[in-house]
């Protein structure tokens, strides 16, 4: 859909556990298609140390209730500030932003997310389940226990495997040590995977080991989210320096030089 | 309506506000938030003779009021400019000005003279003062003999406005203003970015790939102001103010320095239609101030 630069009504901002919020947005507006993998620029007030907008995922899309949901955790001083805003309260957003997660002939799919980079996987898991009747499986990645996202929400869409760093749920390590990445993947058509960034270079090195199709979604430094400024480049075999926030934030892993 | 119209050069531009090059792309980005045609002008994005990468990732530092950047003239070059881009961006009912960069004399003069066949080009904006690359650029707008050199062989290559981006680098910026002056350009627009710095305490790194970079934004507006004011009382041709603008009262703050028009720059990141709420708002101001004209305002400044 166009973008726009909108104030949307804060009808929730809830604190998940120690790290993680979710916020729940209204529009006056309806929405037309917002694709997985996009992202909003969400303009902070208030806080003298930030200048520029702050790019946050978008987590889930309700059409009917015109509202939207972005999943975030406190950086800085700019997330620290949304973090503290109330119900009631207005947002402003530029959004949609960014390319989107692609869907080709696909049978099994894994979608794999480590902290904030859980957010892009539900929606695109919705998006897979409802447009291309696809049962997503998703591989969630956390410190521990206590940081697990929403686990229901993911549930109802699909398979989920969780790996905690200690060991309190799921398998103990981290996404790339987990069975259905190491063992049982000869029948994955495709790999999306949302996280830090050394998470992203590993799957997409396993990925490409095993001959499947691995799409990212990179989360640089951006100023503008509209393709003005030119900061937020990534460097790739094809093209070069190319724009994250217009000709991604997603990519084919194979396509990116990793910086780490 | 307030008559916003200007003259620059042998221009008349609708209204004069416009927007600063490497921050608005080319145009069609924001075509999806504004109505880009209503803007006085549109700077687009530096362009160089051949295509240029710019400068590694990491390229931006926000800082207290403002942003570090180090792009380096990332571009596909002249040519691609006048094959690809160009004849899209012609739709708009508005003045396109290009910004020309080179690393050399001939490249500067090479861009020029491409951009003197383009029929809707009618100005271009002599860029001799991006600080983040390591050949030209700056190095030109910091010395005055080169400055002098520059200006002289494109004024030669290029017979319509030529707009001239100084450095506030310096230490005198009026000497550079008054020689630009001297070599014919029709115009001068300042400030371009400050050379600035910031390093991550926890590293012990830069956060910028070059180091040092470009600072922007509200944090560099009494500068920008200051010079404006220093150059319109130096020289006769037309003063384009640069600097830190995010709203109406900082637009007005220029023209009462002695500006002509102004550029936004860095405001576009973070408010995507702010040139349209500029304009709408210069106007509302002309009209409650009982001023039939912009030229009510340029130079104003009571002392």
């Amino acid at each position: 859909m166009k973008k726009r630069i909108e104030d949307l009504k804060i009808l929730e901002n809830k604190r998940l556990n120690e790290e993680f919020f979710v916020l729940k947005l209204k529009s006056d507006q309806t929405f037309e298609k917002i694709l997985p993998g996009q992202f909003a620029e969400v303009r902070v007030d208030g806080s003298p140390t930030t200048f520029l907008r702050r790019p946050i995922s978008i987590y889930d899309v309700d059409y009917d209730e015109n509202t939207l949901y972005l999943l975030f955790k406190i950086a800085g001083d700019g997330t620290l500030k949304i973090s503290e805003l109330k119900a009631g309260e207005n947002l402003n957003l530029v959004y949609p932003l960014g390319n989107s997660f692609t869907v080709g002939n696909v049978k099994r799919v894994l979608l794999i997310g480590g902290g904030t980079g859980v957010a892009p996987m539900l929606i695109l898991g919705k998006y897979l389940k409802n447009e291309f009747k696809i049962t997503p499986e998703f591989l969630l990645g956390y410190r521990s226990k206590e940081l697990i996202i929403e686990k229901d929400k993911f549930n109802s869409l699909g398979t989920v495997y969780i790996t905690t760093e200690d060991g309190s749920e799921g398998h103990k390590g981290l996404v790339t040590h987990h069975p259905v990445l190491q063992e049982n993947n000869e029948d994955i058509d495709q790999i999306y995977c949302c996280g830090p960034e050394p998470m992203m270079k590993a799957v997409s090195g396993i990925a490409k080991d095993n001959n499947i199709p691995c799409e990212v979604s990179m989360e640089n430094l951006m100023g503008c989210g509209i393709g003005a400024c030119l900061c937020c480049v990534v460097d790739t075999y094809d093209e070069g320096n190319v724009i994250t926030c217009t000709q991604g934030p997603v990519f084919n892993s194979n396509r990116l030089k990793w910086q780490i | 309506m307030a008559d916003l119209a200007i003259r620059i050069g042998k221009i008349k531009f609708k209204n004069p506000v416009m927007t600063a090059s490497g921050t608005f792309g080319f145009g069609p980005e924001f075509d999806d938030f504004i109505d880009v045609s209503r803007i006085g002008a549109v700077l687009v994005k530096g362009i160089t003779g051949s295509e240029r990468q710019g400068n590694p990732y990491p390229r931006m530092a926000e800082t207290a009021s403002g942003m570090l950047n180090t792009v380096g003239l990332q571009n596909k070059g002249i040519d691609y400019f006048v094959e690809k881009i160009y004849p899209e961006i012609i739709k708009y009912d508005t003045e396109i000005i290009v910004n020309v960069n080179g690393g050399t004399i001939e490249e500067y003069c090479m861009v020029a003279e491409k951009c003197n066949k383009l029929e809707r080009i009618n100005a271009i904006e002599l860029n001799i003062s991006c600080p983040n690359v390591t050949q030209g650029g700056m190095i030109f707008g910091t010395h005055c003999p080169s400055t002098i050199a520059v200006t002289d062989a494109v004024r030669k290559s290029f017979n319509k406005t030529l707009i001239v981006k100084l450095s506030p680098n310096v230490t005198d910026i009026v000497e550079f203003a008054q020689a630009v002056e001297g070599c014919g350009a029709d115009a001068v627009s300042l400030i371009n970015t400050l050379l600035g710095m910031a390093i991550d305490a926890k590293t012990h790194r830069s956060k910028l790939s070059t180091i040092t970079g470009g600072l922007s934004g509200p944090a560099v507006k009494p500068i920008a102001l200051r010079m404006v004011w220093q150059v319109a009382n130096a020289v006769k041709i037309p003063v384009i103010g640069i600097g830190g603008i995010m709203n109406t009262n900082d637009a007005i703050e220029f023209f009462l320095a002695g500006a002509s028009a102004v550029q936004i720059g860095t405001a576009n990141f973070i408010n995507p239609a702010v040139t349209i709420e500029i304009i709408d708002g210069i106007n509302r101001y002309l009209n409650n101030k009982g001023f039939s004209s912009i030229h009510n305002l340029i130079g104003a400044l009571e002392v």
